[in-house]
């Protein structure tokens, strides 16, 4: 057992896999010798070298589209997208190319790869540099979706979308990068699509994705303290597959559902988790689901404007509990 | 802006009493030959089923280009991957996939390529090496050059070619791709058929420079090509010598051909914006398959040898007509497969 950060657990992570396989090839903008813009890959380019770990111009549609090209023909690459708003650049591999290329030429071709990206906000970067964008790949059939909120499920989550044979889109959170967290020794490696339930509770569940994690389990300890409240926390950890069976089940548990998404208010993962629960377990729901989301606006830079629209843990427990004890 | 004018079709053909390119021998002339033919008379016959109906959704054919298919085709191996456009019959047919496979996908039937599922812009054939045709202008150019990257990675001599047209010059993944393919000295060749429009634009008039590969290829340090690209001996040539480049580790190619479609752009266009006399013009000089029948006949092949191919091919199109005729629908039960590895569709659990 050995303390690393979020950071540490990529490059960790990104080494177990290279290690076990020497297929894996890692290749990405400044990952190599610098190792990452978030420092997330050092060590990588020493370990393995220029062959497996390669340095990429600013050629984003590039990157998506030789990874996906090296898997087609029995490469498994991890290809890294720095920001996860550069996803608009090459959007046509996420969208068109990775997840189609199965389905339409009837399962001859396949696209074993994975895309690392930095997602999210915190880091007073403004618009551009700080959306959180799961829902742009959520909503695409064949691609798979998955966003860790600890160092350990950075590590076990990484390899389970390395070793699988769909395209997976891997977003680490950026404000997470810092963060520590106990990690087992050896090899770690997760299933897809398996929600945790990171802390019991009884009266309410709250859902939730990568830095709303840690921003969820902190509210539930408030509710609990101040207000007696005994929330039950779970992290989703992958959009696709979604784990809906420990999502119902909680909310058979607690009659209650809350989301906490760090995106813009329209469309997001939330919506669809509140419309399957509304669909299947209406009857086991003691009050409307509620969503908290950043309102549906660009994100601002400015430190107290960027806070003032992330759901925080006071508005979660705040939420939360008004909805209680209405 | 006026039009350039079409070079090839006024260039002479060498008269020199030299024979070109004279080392390719019988043999690889007569699969040239059957090659573009068999191309010739699958995309005609593609013609002829729209006009009955059979044929549905659009399809873009490439009557007039089908030397530069064939004369890669010839040129490739067992092991070289093809990645092509929507106006990729052509090259798909070139690896050697049965006309009634790629006739069955234009006709949606169950005995096409991806039974149905991708339609005529999607042709796939993996087991020939056919990675794919793909839609999305350039987007199969970076696409190519991971396939290269894994050979190269894996020290496998197998090459990649990758088809496009010249208005994919002015997309952005072109430029991309050229630059990754040249900073890593990836086997891959880049082959841009120059047909002279963009879809209904002439590409003159909507790009800076004459040629739309040639002249960029030195902003990625590569040589300038620019050949015939209705000579099918030419384009044969051209392939071998990017193919031995790749082969040995010097890196990528890029080969602009110069050609011209007969047909319109897609099966709605008529092509009314070209100037009167031009097609008749290419129809009339350049033809490839003219030129090449005409080119066996200097080499001393027999018109019976040419009637041989001819007979097989016509063979090979009309009882793939009858078969895909004869083909039922897609069964409903394949709507659901494959969108994920496991076979199926569930995204959740
Ligand atoms: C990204 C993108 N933009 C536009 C189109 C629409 N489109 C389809 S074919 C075509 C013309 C392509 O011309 P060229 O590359 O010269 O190929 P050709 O059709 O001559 O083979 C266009 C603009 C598209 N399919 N993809």
């Amino acid at each position: 057992m050995a303390e690393l950060t979020y950071r540490e657990a990529v490059a960790r992570g990104i080494a177990q896999e290279m290690t076990r396989d020497p297929d894996v090839i890692f290749f990405g903008e400044d990952v190599g010798k610098a190792g990452g813009v978030f420092k997330s890959t050092v060590g990588l380019y020493d370990q393995f070298g220029p062959r497996r770990v390669r340095d990429c111009p600013i050629s984003e549609q590039a990157i998506l589209g030789a990874a996906m090209g090296a898997a087609m023909t029995g490469l498994k690459p991890i290809a890294e997208i720095m920001f996860s708003d550069f996803f608009a650049v090459c959007f046509d591999y996420i969208a068109n190319e990775f997840p189609k290329s199965r389905y339409m030429s009837n399962g001859q071709l396949k696209c074993p790869l994975v895309v690392r990206t930095a997602n999210g906000a915190g880091s007073r970067f403004g618009a551009q540099h700080s959306q959180s964008v799961e829902n742009w790949a959520m909503m695409i059939p064949g691609l798979k979706v998955v966003a860790p909120s600890t160092p350990r499920d950075v590590i076990g989550l990484l390899a389970a979308a390395v070793r699988d044979p769909d395209p997976v889109i891997f977003f680490e959170h950026k404000s997470l990068y810092p963060m520590k967290g106990e990690v087992p020794d050896g090899e770690i490696v997760d299933t897809l699509g398996t929600a945790k339930i990171l802390r019991p509770g009884k009266d309410a569940t709250i859902l939730a994705l990568a830095l709303m994690v840690p921003r969820a389990l902190e509210a539930a300890d408030r509710l609990k303290a101040e207000h007696g409240i005994d929330a039950e926390v779970v992290d989703v950890r992958s959009l696709v597959p979604l784990d809906t069976q420990t999502i119902m089940g909680s909310v058979g548990r607690t009659h209650r559902l809350f989301t906490v998404e760090e995106n813009p208010r329209l469309c997001g993962w939330g919506a669809e988790i509140v419309s399957i629960v509304a669909d299947e377990a209406f009857y086991d729901l003691d009050g409307p689901p509620v969503r908290i989301t950043t309102p549906h606006i660009p994100l601002p830079a400015a430190d107290a404007l960027e806070d003032a629209v992330l759901p925080t843990v006071e508005r979660i427990a705040e939420t939360v509990r008004r909805s209680l004890q209405s | 802006m006026a039009r350039k004018p079409a070079r090839a079709a006024t260039r002479a053909p060498a008269t020199n009493g030299r024979r070109p390119n004279d080392d390719i021998g019988e043999e690889v002339r007569l699969k040239l030959y059957h090659s573009q033919f068999r191309i010739r008379q699958a995309e005609q016959r593609a013609y002829d089923l729209f006009l009955q109906n059979l044929v549905k959704g659009t399809s873009h054919l490439s009557l007039g280009q089908e030397a530069i298919a064939a004369g890669f085709g010839c040129a490739m191996k067992k092991g070289d991957h093809t990645f092509c456009t929507y106006r990729g019959h052509a090259h798909t047919l070139a690896r050697g996939v049965p006309v009634e496979k790629v006739l069955g996908e234009l006709m949606q039937r169950d005995n096409g390529l991806m039974r149905g599922k991708g339609g005529s812009m999607h042709l796939t054939s993996a087991e020939h090496g056919v990675m794919g045709s793909y839609a999305i202008i350039g987007a199969h150019l970076p696409i190519a050059c991971g396939a290269a990257l894994r050979a190269q990675y894996k020290g496998d001599k197998d090459v990649t070619v990758c088809f496009f047209g010249d208005g994919t010059t002015n997309i952005g993944a072109f430029h991309e791709a050229l630059n990754f393919a040249a900073i890593w000295k990836l086997p891959v060749v880049f082959v841009c058929e120059n047909n002279y429009y963009m879809e209904y634009t002439p590409i003159g008039d909507i790009t800076a420079v004459p040629s739309p590969a040639g002249d960029r290829a030195s902003a990625y340090g590569l040589p300038k090509i620019v050949i015939d690209g209705n000579d099918a001996d030419a384009v044969y040539r051209a392939a071998q010598e990017a193919f031995a480049k790749a082969r040995a580790g010097d890196g990528p190619s890029l080969i602009e051909c110069l050609t011209y479609r007969h047909s319109g752009h897609s099966r709605a266009d008529p092509g009314a914006y070209r100037p009167k006399g031009e097609l008749e013009r290419w129809k009339k000089d350049r033809d490839p398959i003219n030129i090449y029948r005409e080119r066996m006949k200097q080499f001393g092949i027999t018109q019976a040898d040419v009637e041989r191919v001819e007979a097989e091919v016509n063979h090979e199109v009309e009882s793939a007509t009858e078969a895909c005729k004869a083909a039922p629908n897609p069964p409903m039960d394949i709507l659901f497969t494959d969108v994920y590895a496991d076979g199926g569709w569930a995204w959740r659990n």
